[in-house]
Order: structure tokens, then sequence, then C-alpha cells
């Protein structure tokens, strides 16, 4: 199939409309808990994210970043407090509703996490996973043409159409973890959470990346929630900051103006 | 500290450093699981009736047999390349159908895709049995059940392939890196998705290893079901050697030995090819 352009195909694929920062959040939670063998991870986190914002969670190793989006998603489950996601109080899923809420969720991880035996295309195609159901998503030679095109498309907005064909562990980290994000696109997700996504890059690789990546979420209206450890690209890529310390929330507020000094005082 | 002696660089003369055992002298306890092991053996020894003596005066029996075979009798070669097909048809079929039904077996025995524990473990011991009844028992078995012939042989490798497979099967699947399933959980998959879209695809070059070594084994195995009336060249071996018709016998044993390397090296090639 003939790839169009990448403004071209940001037409094709439908942007949610803007909606007014703050009007309802896509993300509240309440009084977050969560242990791992009598240590308290997560000490009752309250936060909100709004609709079409881009977030950024810090803290230090072991401060509940990565505690705090698996459970956003029920990949853990809490020992207390209320998660609401898009409008679903999400504790309170299970099954197909459970599925059919992370499906308009996309989640980046650190390693990507693609499966490396299969092509790029059919990583991507994965993300249709949910909406689509049955085995047309399992790899591009069951898909359907519409979605194969859909998945070219996620790959060109990435800048990986050429590689398609190509089997996933054969790309190096950063175009790794640029299909992981076509993966989350092939979603067509509301908000996407990503897991210090460029950590394992390095610093050039995870500046493209994380700029591709915020600028594509920014284009498309989507809510970004993202850990890092790279205070940069927390106060570059988000407009409004989150700090963890010790399982409880420490910072809560805009990005712009913040001082560098108070960050890194936080991770000590 | 570049001219000081390693001593004096150290801190500490070498002779003071206390070094580890080169073997770790076993307890009480185990010093008698080994005794009774090394007992054990001694008495097996004596069980399984082992004689030199024995050995040496057979081996001119061995050596007049073998004269008696050459040279090897191919007048009745077309009903012995039969058979070989047979037999050959028997272990492919046995072995396909055994791999089909040990990949949903296997996902049920393991741990991590099991729906439930219960039936974690209940498929753990399916295949367990499967596994330790050895196939000349299964063939009896089938041949009591669904009567003479290859039927009966296929059905006994396929219930040994599910034995095989299904361990190894599930092994492999337990093995697997648990981030792409992780993966597709979070972007709501099913957990059949999961399963079909990164368990069985991380898993298939251990699978296909497993598959082929399923067919040698196969094939291996389905020239003795013959000898329980279970199809195939084994009951053209033992009609010849209670016929005393050492010459068939020995063309049989030399298709036989054509046909396990044949399977051998093809399989052999496959994996290479496919991994």
């Amino acid at each position: 199939m003939a790839v169009t352009s990448l403004d071209a195909t940001l037409e094709a694929v439908p942007a949610r409309p803007k909606t007014a920062a703050g009007a309802f959040p896509d993300l509240a939670l309440r009084g977050l808990r969560k242990s791992f063998g009598g240590v308290e991870i997560l000490c009752g986190v309250d936060l909100e994210i709004a609709k079409g914002r881009s977030v950024a969670l810090i803290g230090a190793n072991g401060s509940g970043k990565s505690t705090l989006m698996r459970c956003c998603l029920r990949l853990l489950d809490p020992d207390g407090g209320t998660i609401r996601l898009l409008g679903s109080d999400i504790t309170k899923l299970n099954g197909r509703a459970l599925r059919r809420l992370r499906a308009r969720v996309g989640f980046v991880f650190q390693r990507h996490n693609l499966v490396p035996r299969l092509s790029v295309l059919s990583n991507v195609l994965h993300g249709a996973q949910a909406r689509r159901g049955g085995p047309s998503t399992w790899f591009q030679g069951l898909a359907r043409t519409e979605d194969r095109e859909e998945a070219m498309h996620c790959l060109d907005l990435v800048g990986l159409a050429d590689q398609a064909a190509k089997r996933a562990d054969t790309l190096s980290g950063g175009q790794s973890q640029r299909v992981a994000i076509a993966r989350a696109l092939m979603q067509r997700p509301h908000m996407v959470f990503a897991d210090e996504p460029v950590a394992s890059l390095d610093p050039a690789a995870g500046e493209d990346v994380m700029a591709l990546f915020a600028n594509l979420m920014q284009d498309q209206n989507v809510t970004l929630f993202f850990t890092s450890h790279h205070l940069n690209h927390a106060l570059d890529f988000a407009d409004h900051l989150i700090a963890l310390q010790s399982g409880r929330k420490v910072l809560d507020g805009v990005s712009a103006g913040q001082n560098l000094a108070t960050l890194k005082s936080i991770y000590q | 500290m570049v001219n000081q002696p390693p001593d004096q660089a150290l801190g500490q003369s070498p002779n003071e450093l206390a070094l580890p055992a080169r073997l770790e002298r076993p307890g009480i306890p185990a010093f008698l699981v080994y005794l009774l092991a090394l007992g054990f053996f001694i008495l097996a020894l004596e069980g399984s009736k082992i004689s030199i003596s024995g050995f040496v005066e057979g081996l001119p029996q061995m050596a007049d047999l073998f004269a008696r075979m050459v040279p090897p009798d191919i007048s009745r070669i077309v009903p012995i390349g039969k058979a070989l097909l047979e037999t050959f048809q028997m272990a492919l079929v046995g072995t396909a159908l055994g791999v089909a039904f040990s990949l949903p077996l296997a996902v049920l025995a393991t741990r991590r895709l099991s729906p439930h524990p219960a039936i974690y473990y209940l498929s753990r011991g399916l295949i367990s049995w499967f596994r330790t009844v050895p196939d000349l028992v299964w063939a009896l078995f089938f041949v009591v059940t669904v009567g003479l012939g290859p039927f009966a042989g296929t059905l006994a490798l396929m219930v040994d392939t599910m034995g095989f497979c299904g361990k190894f099967f599930a092994e492999a699947m337990e093995e697997t890196e648990p981030g792409p399933q992780e993966a597709l959980t979070a972007l709501g998959a099913s957990p059949s998705g999961v399963i079909c879209s990164a368990v069985i695809p991380a898993s298939m070059p251990s699978f296909i290893n497993t598959g082929l070594f399923s067919l040698e084994k196969a094939t291996r195995s389905s020239v003795v079901l013959g000898l329980v009336g279970a199809g195939g060249i084994g009951i053209e071996l033992k009609v010849a050697m209670d016929l005393f018709e050492y010459p068939t016998a020995a063309t049989i044993i030399v298709c036989i030995f054509v046909l396990v390397l044949l399977v051998e090296r093809l399989s052999s090639r496959l994996r290479h090819r496919i991994m």
C-alpha cells in the first residue's frame, strides 16, 4: 500500500476534540495505597489529570512511580483507594469491561515489550486487539486490510513505515520504542501512560523519541502521563509535574517556573 | 601503590586469607543419602545379573547370528517397503496429532496461563501420566480397545507425544519473557489473544525443536509397536526372527536403520533452517 505523508496521516487519524483543561479529569486517584511484603510503596496518593494534559511523574528509584502507573491500569491491584480512569472506577471492573477500558489507554513501557519474533507491523497491529477481538490481530498475515493500513499509518507517524516487514528483535532500542509508541497509537487512545519511555536509550535517541512522543500526543489531543528521571524532559514535555517521595506526593503543580534545584532535592 | 608488593598493597598477606574449601563437605544426612544410593546401586548390579563371562560366552553366537544374516535377502523388499511406509505414516500422523493436542494441554499446564490452580494440577497430572506409561503399554491398551493395526499404533504414538511435548511446551511457555504479555494485557487483549500473540510466538523455536524430536522418537517407537500388533514393520521383523529367516530380518533391520537415519537428518536440517 502507498504510505501517505505524515501531515496527511495526521489528518486521517481522527483526533479527539480539544476540551478545556480541567473540565473532567481523565485520571483521578483518591487515597491510592499499595504494599509489597509489608512495605508500603504508595501511601494514600491523591492526584488528578485533566483531559489533554501532559503530566510528568518524577521521583527517585523506589518512590512508587512505576507501581502507581501499573495500579492505574490494574496491572497491579491496589490495596486501597479509588482509581477513576476515563470516568470509570477501574477497581470495580473485571473481565471484558476491564479490557474495554484498557483498550482506550495506551501504555508504553521502559523496555518497549514488543514480541521479538514477530514483525514490526504485527506488533503495531496488536494495538487493535481489544477493538477487533479474535485472531485477525494476532499477526499481520491474518489482519484485515484496513487494519494493516492503519498500522502502517501509525508506523509512518513514528517514521518507521519502511521497517514494517522487519522482525522486532532486529531493531535498535530507539526504533523499538517508536514501534511501542505506534502500537499505543493503534489503540486510538484517549490517554497514554509511559513508564520511563526513554530510560533505556542513549541521550540523543531519548531526546528524539521523547519529542516525537510528546508532539504526537499533543497533536492528537491525547492525555499523556509519563515518568522520567530526566528533569529536563519533565520540564520540556510536560505542562504539569507531580513528584513522589517514598510513596507520598510531595509536589503537584504546573511545570512552568519550577526551580531545577527544588526538583533535584526530591531525589535526595 | 604501583611499586608495593601485592601483600602490602592489599593490606593483608596472602597467607592470612582463608581459602574456601575446594569441595563442600557433606553433612551427616547427605552422607547417609549418598551411602544409601551407593548401596542400592550395588544391589541393582546384583539384580540385573551383570555377567562378563556370559557376555564373552555369547560373542560366538552373536558372530554366528550375524553370519547367518549376511547377505540380506531382498526378495520381500516390496512388502517390507510397504510396512516401512506404514510405520512412517503412523509416526507422522501420531506426532502431528500429539503436537496439536499437546498445545492446549500445555497452556492449561502452564502456571501463569492456566485459568485455575485445579486445572493446572490436573493438566500436569495428565501429562505426567501420558509420559510415564510406556508407548508399548499404550499400544497394548489401544490394540485391545480399537483392534489390531496401524490405528492402534497411531493412537499410542499420539498419547506418547502428548506426554513428551506437553511437558516441554509447558516449560517453554513458563520461561517466556513476561514483558510482551504484560504489554498486551495492558492494551486490553484477551487471555487467548495474549497466548496467541505473545506466548506462542516466543515459544515457537522450542515448539519446533520439541516437535521434530518427537517425530524422531515416534519413528523409532513405531518400529517396536508392531511387535504387539499395533501396525508397522515390527510384526515383519518378529515373524522373520521367529521363522529363523535371518537374511530377511537383516533386510528389515537395514531398512529401519535407513528410515530412522533419514528422519533424523531431515529433522536436523529443518531445525537448522527454521531456528
